[in-house]
């Protein structure tokens, strides 16, 4: 596969997305640079998700653009999103699957491809076993490997961790670092706060489909300058 | 009653002793009603999915056709197909009127609709589920409607069983287009008619003993395999 262009930086200006009369997305405008982990965060109902899957591609906005600096950007990235979606087949022809609609590859590439991104996740024992049947950590991991095997220049996550246990969670996180290191952009939605000082260079902070503030991690976390922020980080209910 | 059970009796007989008559019915009723859900299978499993992903308007209108298409009534198909095929008619030069070919053409008719529709159902849901996953992996509308037909497999031979099971049970159509015809297009539904109307009823029930039990093993051997299918797979 040919190197695809850089397709960022990305370039959010006045997004909104409203069904019907609701209004989900409201005038969000960012700025995303190679490189970063950028958390999504914001209690429930926020518009997280919401975002997440305009900026993807699967929902298009209802005014606002979102230019991204080469063209077909979906082909270079991938998704991970709250509940696993996995096909029936096994672990390894899950990865596969998505390994061959990204290109045209032989059989032989995919499979390594495959397996080396079940290693990476720590899942290479599963490969045979069918996807269906591994438990919900399990299943996310492999959601993990698939978007890793794609090799995207920008990964999304929407709740990744949401239904899972610490240690699994533990798992995941481990697997976006290591993704990180390896040169892929994170763009991960979550509402745990702890969750966010954990992996957060960027926090993009939502409330009710509004930007409320755009901060590094650390100047979000010591001197939130929005009293929404303030009050979420003091884990006071915000809705 | 005495005639019953001695109808019974002879029918088991006949059936157990391999009559050749009653095997070589039998044989031309999976020809033909096999052959049919083959055809139809073909043309409206593929049909079914482009109905679950396509978004068009007339959607709705067309699914409602489709699915009350479902119940049409096998003798009039038999009526239409036997007009299509007949001399005069546009498929008359074909000349397969009254031969196991006609048969097939009625049956698959018949149950394309009902091997669509089911389909389609089946697939939609399976589509609710999968659809973000499969966009965002960049897959093109044919790519996703192979990954849903192969992915709902198992739940799928359910839909094709129900339209083989019309197929082998329905006796207006084959009437009609085959002519029942005795050693040529004369098919277990057909015979059973055919021979309750003359009084033997020895052969009319060993037919309608296999008709049945055909039916239900192989319904259950597919239930069976779709059971193993979802465990092993999930």
């Amino acid at each position: 596969m040919a190197e695809p262009a850089p397709i960022l930086p990305l370039q959010v200006d006045a997004l909104a997305c409203r069904v019907g009369e609701v209004s989900i997305l409201e005038s969000v405008s960012f700025r995303l640079e190679a490189g970063s982990r950028t958390i999504v965060l914001g209690p429930n109902g926020a518009g997280k998700s919401v975002l997440l899957r305009v900026l993807h591609g699967l929902l298009a906005p209802s005014a606002g653009t979102v230019a991204w600096a080469a063209r077909a950007p979906q082909r270079a990235q991938a998704m991970v999103f709250q509940r696993p979606v996995m096909l029936r087949r096994s672990v390894r022809e899950n990865i596969e699957f998505a390994l061959q609609l990204a290109g045209k590859i032989t059989a032989a590439e995919s499979r390594r491809g495959a397996l080396a991104a079940l290693e990476q996740v720590g899942l290479a024992h599963l490969a045979d076993r069918p996807a269906r049947l591994c438990s919900g950590g399990e299943q996310q991991r492999v959601a993990l490997a698939r978007a890793w095997a794609l090799q995207p220049q920008v990964l999304f996550l929407d709740e990744p961790t949401a239904s899972l246990d610490p240690a699994a969670t533990r798992a995941i996180e481990d697997a976006i670092g290591a993704m990180h290191r390896a040169g892929t952009t994170v763009v991960m939605t979550t509402h745990d706060i702890g969750q966010a000082r954990r992996l957060a260079d960027r926090i993009l902070f939502l409330h009710h489909g509004r930007l409320a503030e755009d901060a590094p991690a650390a100047t979000f976390f010591q001197q939130p300058k929005s009293p929404e922020a303030t009050a979420f980080i003091k884990g006071e209910l915000l809705w | 009653m005495q005639e019953i059970i001695h109808g019974l009796l002879q029918a088991l007989t006949l059936a157990t002793t391999f009559d050749r008559e009653l095997v070589r019915i039998v044989v031309l009723s999976f020809e033909v009603s096999g052959t049919a859900v083959l055809i139809a299978s073909a043309l409206a499993l593929p049909f079914g999915a482009w109905l679950a992903l396509a978004r068009f308007p007339g959607r709705s209108a067309l699914i409602a056709v489709l699915n009350g298409m479902m119940g049409l009534p096998p003798v009039v198909i038999g009526l239409i197909v036997y007009l299509l095929l007949s001399r005069a008619g546009p498929l008359g030069p074909l000349g397969i009127l009254f031969t196991p070919s006609a048969m097939v053409v009625a049956q698959a008719i018949l149950i394309f609709p009902i091997i669509a529709a089911l389909a389609r159902q089946v697939l939609e849901d399976a589509w609710t589920e999968y659809r973000e996953q499969i966009t965002s992996l960049n897959a093109t509308r044919w790519q996703a409607m192979q990954a849903l037909l192969w992915d709902m497999r198992f739940t799928l031979l359910t839909s094709v069983l129900a339209g083989f099971g019309r197929a082998i049970a329905e006796v207006g159509a084959v009437m009609i287009v085959g002519g029942n015809i005795d050693g040529v297009t004369r098919v277990m539904t057909t015979a059973i008619a055919l021979e309750t109307s003359k009084g033997d009823l020895p052969l009319a029930l060993a037919l309608g003993m296999v008709l049945i039990a055909l039916v239900v093993i192989i319904n259950t051997a597919a239930q069976f395999t779709k059971n193993v299918a979802m465990k092993k797979y999930g």
